[in-house]
């Protein structure tokens, strides 16, 4: 676990001068604290490092509200769900943040809701939370649940026409997941799933696989994967010559896919977040101007264009953050357990806060705010993506 | 299951088995001569397939950066060891074995990275890159505890793959690559069933190699003394074949089977910087078949698992793993059974 550069290093010695200045009459308000947690090292880095950049345009994008400063302190937990439960007693216990984000993976960000609805500090986070009733009170994610962008592929297959649908997955939770939610909407839409074939993520060939899905001549298949590994079925339904419709999971919406599944990925529809195709949106979807002020951003601070879902997911739960500390009583002072409660029931009282993903509403009882504006389905066209109707 | 099903699946075990056969050869050979588990043999391919990969995408390889520094550090492991024997007179042999021989390999690369390269000047320089990688990191590692128990060596050899596959993801970034098939087009045998040139390619370079290997082993002067060692270290140091020389060797052409291991595999699967183990542990339920000596055993072994691995791929696609290495068992009870057990730990002569 490091700091991230010395200008974060420097937040200590800024405090100390802010607890100075306070002393002094007149003093200005104090600072809200957003303390974030990312896997800026360890296997899921790809996911981190995008994430931490989508944070820094979010500082860029709105770093005062209602007159206070906003500080950021950004942990690295190396990918390892023990090290980001450390990082989260870190921020809360020394740094006394007003609210964490964080992290990249499921596991880690459980190990931080865990210990954030302990020590009473609300949590955003950007990955999907398996949490509900009285364990959610303190957290709330700004990722869609896997039934809802699942559910925008039926919607789709539905209009299509398609009857049987294959199923091919990696064997682990992603995969059963994803299996879940299809067999769950397909049902509701009249559509039956005809194979659950599985591979793990290191495998180097999925031909038997396939065979059987072929052979079970579905009217369409989709993968429940993620990523470059993801990559495999649709290769070889390729090879195998298959002609039906192929669908995917938002899990493998980032560049790395596109190059490697090649031509072989030609007409694959998968959903995503609006973000992705923000300029294809049409001018009165609600996260069209968000989208592009974010785009705005990242391309002043990094002076690159996100092709990422990940950096948008971080700079939405900033946007969260901060615009449930707009609506916190300005006489309530940050740093106050006072202050986490009522920036609590403000996060919790958020309703259709456009953010880059869609539209959030959250309630009490669930940590997930994204309805069906969050989820639009695209397709693959020439290695670009297109915003499907 | 039809017989198209069936052949299907086959041809898709064939190509696989080819991969596991060279691979089983590379660790069979490590073994016979150096006692040693040779578990980074897997990273070693998966790196050639991303160097390989990054030539395609006009980038620089990061193996050069990998391979130059194992050399710096082998160069200066050897300088060491021979100022502290006094032998001055070696020195300049130890710089140019370590230190020139890969620098010119890395400086080749290193000139044709983001040149438009024929495919197979590209596979040669590939090739040419892996070389030197499992005898530099065996030089580092397994040399100076050449004499330990095979207990030892494997255990040091676990570690060198971890530590392997954690400079992969430093050098290479977590993203998998997939390179232009070798040959693209595929021959039709029956209406719906075709085979693949790639696949036909495997097999044949598996073959060819294979062949070329026992020419070697039987014919030149080389493959016997490494024969020798694997029969009898002790007996092979009596008549004056230098146990060194020998794991050098079998390193070397160890590493040459990487090479084309990584070369051959990576336009049929995406590789990724840590795909190595799984290749290698299959490969391992090969040679195990062929009791970690017989060459033929342990080409039977590979085409055992990669034909089973097809079929279970079809019949369970979850339980694939479980299955190619529950193969491991009935392999073990009859060995035991049938082998007189001699464990025999010759006593080692102190270099």
């Amino acid at each position: 676990m490091k700091r991230q550069s010395t200008h974060f290093a420097a937040a200590p010695l800024a405090a100390l001068a802010g607890a100075l200045l306070l002393t002094a009459p007149g003093a200005q308000a104090a600072d809200i604290k957003i303390g974030v947690i990312a896997p800026l090292s360890g296997p899921i880095a790809s996911q981190g490092v995008p994430t931490s950049r989508g944070i820094q345009a979010a500082l860029k994008y709105r770093s005062e509200v209602g007159g206070r400063k906003v500080a950021l302190i950004q942990l690295d937990d190396a990918s390892d769900p023990s090290a980001s439960a450390r990082a989260a007693r870190k921020l809360i216990d020394e740094e006394k943040v007003d609210v964490v984000i964080g992290t990249g993976g499921v596991p880690g960000s459980m190990a931080i809701a865990a210990i954030c609805r302990e020590a009473k500090v609300p949590l955003i986070s950007y990955t999907p939370l398996v949490l509900s009733g009285d364990d959610s009170a303190w957290a709330v994610t700004t990722a869609q649940p896997a039934p809802l962008m699942i559910n925008a592929v039926v919607e789709h297959m539905k209009k299509a026409g398609v009857k049987t649908i294959g199923y091919i997955g990696f064997s682990d939770s992603w995969g059963d997941l994803a299996y879940g939610s299809l067999q769950k909407s397909a049902e509701a839409a009249g559509m039956s799933v005809v194979t659950n074939e599985r591979y793990a993520r290191a495998d180097s060939s999925v031909a038997g696989q396939v065979l059987k899905i072929v052979a079970a001549k579905p009217d369409a298949v989709i993968g429940g994967t993620a990523g470059t590994p993801g990559a495999l079925p649709y290769i070889a339904l390729a090879e195998r010559g298959y002609k039906g419709a192929i669908y995917g999971t938002h899990g493998i919406i980032n560049p790395d896919f596109v190059r490697v599944t090649g031509p072989s990925g030609q007409g694959l529809l998968a959903p995503t977040g609006p973000v992705m195709v923000a300029e294809q949106l049409p001018d009165s979807h609600p996260s069209k101007k968000v989208a592009a002020d974010f785009r705005a951003a990242h391309q002043a601070v990094h002076n690159a264009v996100p092709g990422d879902a990940f950096s948008a997911y971080a700079f939405d739960s900033w946007l969260v953050a901060t615009d449930a500390a707009a609506r916190v009583a300005p006489k309530i002072e940050p740093g106050t357990p006072e202050y986490r409660a009522a920036l609590r029931d403000a996060i919790f009282a958020t309703k259709d806060l456009a953010v880059t993903h869609g539209v959030l509403t959250f309630k009490a009882g669930s940590p997930y705010g994204a309805d069906s504006r969050s989820a639009v389905v695209v397709k693959l066209d020439k290695g670009q993506w297109v915003l499907q109707p | 299951m039809t017989w198209d099903v069936a052949l299907i699946l086959s041809i898709d075990g064939l190509a696989s088995s080819a991969i596991y056969l060279l691979a089983g050869l590379g660790l069979v050979l490590i073994f016979s001569v150096t006692r040693v588990i040779f578990v980074p043999f897997g990273d070693i391919a998966a790196f050639s397939a991303l160097t390989l990969a990054a030539f395609e995408a006009k980038k620089v390889p990061a193996t050069i950066g990998l391979v130059g520094t194992l050399a710096a550090l082998a160069v200066a492991a050897e300088t060491i060891s021979l100022i502290r024997q006094r032998a001055f007179a070696r020195l300049p042999m130890a710089v140019a074995g370590w230190g020139v021989a890969p620098g010119i390999a890395c400086a080749l690369a290193w000139w044709a990275a983001g040149r438009d390269l024929s495919m197979p000047f590209a596979i040669g320089l590939t090739i040419l890159l892996a070389m030197p990688m499992a005898p530099l990191v065996a030089r580092l590692a397994l040399k100076p505890i050449a004499d330990a128990s095979v207990l030892v060596l494997l255990i040091a050899s676990l570690v060198l793959h971890f530590l392997l596959s954690g400079l992969g993801l430093l050098f290479f970034g977590p993203e998998g690559v997939r390179t232009q098939p070798l040959l693209g087009g595929s021959i039709a045998i029956t209406d719906n069933f075709s085979v693949g040139l790639q696949v036909v390619l495997m097999v044949g370079a598996a073959a060819a190699l294979s062949a070329l290997f026992f020419l070697a082993f039987e014919r030149t002067l080389a493959g016997k003394a490494l024969r020798a060692t694997a029969v009898n270290r002790v007996g092979a140091r009596l008549v004056g074949i230098r146990p060194a020389r020998t794991s050098l060797l079998a390193y070397g052409a160890a590493s040459l089977l990487a090479g084309f291991v990584g070369v051959l595999i990576s336009p049929v699967t995406t590789i990724y910087y840590d795909s190595g183990l799984l290749i290698g542990l299959k490969a391992f339920v090969a040679a195990i078949i062929g009791g970690l000596t017989s060459y033929p055993l342990t080409a039977l072994g590979a085409l055992a698992v990669g034909l089973v691995e097809s079929f279970a791929s079809f019949w369970s696609g979850a339980l694939k793993d479980v299955i190619v290495f529950s193969l491991l068992i009935p392999v073990l009870i009859l060995r035991s059974a049938l082998s007189a057990h001699a464990e025999e730990e010759p006593e080692e002569i102190p270099s």
